[in-house]
């Protein structure tokens, strides 16, 4: 991100990297099954073109139900996932039950949509609820909430956009949304430079979350030219 | 006011020597000298029935209504002085309001009475301000988890119930609740047990004119708090009458 921001006080015979922001260039997605959501996400975050870190966790816990998949500035989602963690937890004591998917993505959307001007993130809410079960949200740069039964975010999702609608089919096992998700991250990953790494999962039912990681030597094979 | 007893009663901020706070007891009477209020939670809805004591013959019907929707999945029957009423009414409003702006859902009954009995409270603890002087009813009905029904108290304590009254006639009223079966009737079922009660428990002698406000909010009106529709509150409210006649009929072959 963040090639139109001027930095005033660097050097310009500086490296653009070592001052750019570091921010989640990403391929992150999100797969309604029959038993709930599958979460997934590359592990790459940049500083420019630098690799800070190869092995990053972009899936980010809300409550025991509730995930969220972030992308754009790191800085800025991590903040507003803990603000969201915060607020979420004092509701779950207030109400003595366990919040709702939709519940979440209000309140990101609220902070998303205030600091519009301010944020880079493009945050999907995912997780299960007793009300309405598996359910995904998504809340773009600009603070809209729209809930999809797939959806796919970050600088990688724009190559995939075509192989998602030609393969998503709704009501799949957990192991066929899984299969999918790998795949679309893996697909994105090999076209996207800010996108790579390891694949991370996570798949949220009425149990909880179990989380899983794809290791590089272990990605589906695709077309490479 | 040397040893017990006398003084403690002028401020909501101070004990009596056993331990009493006064004005709230005292606002506890004014809701005993309103007309009465009832809630009924049946199987599938829960309906309000209030008996609005009509002070004067110049006031239009229909005027100073005692049943509220507070948002459109809650209704409020209230008993006790309108005026203090009218204010916990637009409270919780404005709690809804919040709760549905904030979180993006309907304000949970629950919650929404947790919050309406804090600020009602908050009213017994200092001498700058009295106590509410008025109850209310709140119920809803939800897909998820089906009717649920609250009654608030002037002292900030709020309790669940199946079926409550409060007002003149409480004692009387909750006599008969008591006989219903509750859980497993219909509002339909309940409007017209609910009028009934209404007819029975009014005391001709004393409060010569009344009208019957009845709301529901129920399965059938998916969810919504609405006034119930005026040809099912009249068949309602003229089978009260009958029963009520009836009664009197069979009370006057006894003698």
């Amino acid at each position: 991100m963040a090639a139109s921001v001027i930095n005033t006080y660097a050097d310009p015979s500086m490296p653009e990297w070592l001052s750019a922001p570091h921010s989640t260039g990403t391929s992150i997605m999100a797969c309604e099954f029959n038993g709930g959501v599958v979460i997934g996400a590359d592990s790459r975050t940049t500083t420019g073109a630098y690799i800070a870190n190869r092995v990053t966790d972009k899936l980010t816990r809300i409550t025991d139900h509730i995930y969220c998949c972030r992308s754009g500035s790191a800085a800025d989602t991590q903040a507003i996932a803990d603000i969201v963690t915060y607020h979420l937890n004092f509701h779950k004591m207030e109400l003595g039950e366990e919040p709702l998917v939709q519940t979440a993505a209000a309140i990101f959307r609220e902070l998303c949509y205030n600091y519009r001007d301010s944020l880079v993130a493009g945050i999907l809410v995912a997780g299960w609820d007793k009300k309405k079960g598996g359910q995904i949200y998504s809340v773009p740069i600009g603070g809209m909430v729209q809930r999809q039964a797939v959806s796919i975010g970050g600088s990688g999702s724009s190559y995939v956009y075509g192989y998602v609608d030609a393969n998503f089919k709704p009501n799949m096992s957990k192991e066929e949304a899984v299969k999918f998700v790998t795949s679309t991250l893996t697909l994105a990953m090999l076209r996207d430079g800010s996108s790579g790494g390891v694949v991370r999962l996570g798949v949220i039912t009425e149990s909880g979350v179990e989380r899983s990681v794809v290791l590089g030597n272990q990605l589906p094979k695709f077309y490479e030219g | 006011m040397s040893s017990i007893g006398t003084g403690y009663d002028l401020s909501a901020s101070q004990f009596s020597p056993d331990g009493r706070v006064f004005q709230v007891e005292y606002a506890a009477k004014a809701v005993e000298n309103s007309g009465t209020v009832i809630g009924l939670r049946g199987k599938d809805g829960v309906v309000f029935a209030v008996e609005k004591l009509v002070t004067s013959k110049l006031y239009e019907p229909g005027a100073n209504k005692r049943i509220f929707h507070v948002d459109e999945h809650v209704g409020m029957a209230v008993a006790g002085l309108i005026s203090d009423a009218r204010q916990i009414v637009e409270t919780a409003r404005s709690e809804a309001s919040n709760y549905r702006s904030q979180y993006g859902i309907p304000v949970p009954l629950k919650y929404l009475n947790e919050r309406v009995s804090m600020y009602m409270h908050a009213y017994t603890l200092y001498s700058a301000v009295r106590p509410y002087g008025c109850s209310v009813v709140m119920g809803t009905w939800t897909e998820h988890e089906g009717p649920q029904m609250y009654m608030l108290d002037p002292s900030g304590v709020a309790f669940s119930y199946f079926g409550c009254a409060v007002g003149k006639a409480k004692q009387a009223a909750k006599t008969e609740i008591e006989k219903l079966k509750l859980a497993d009737m219909t509002v339909k079922e309940l409007v017209k047990e609910a009028a009934r009660i209404i007819y029975l428990v009014h005391d001709e002698l004393k409060d010569k004119q009344f009208e019957l406000e009845l709301s529901w909010v129920c399965a059938a009106t998916e969810g919504r708090h609405e006034l119930v529709p005026r040809d099912v509150a009249s068949e309602a409210e003229n089978t009260a009458k009958q029963a009520l006649a009836d009664i009197e009929d069979s009370d006057d072959g006894d003698m």
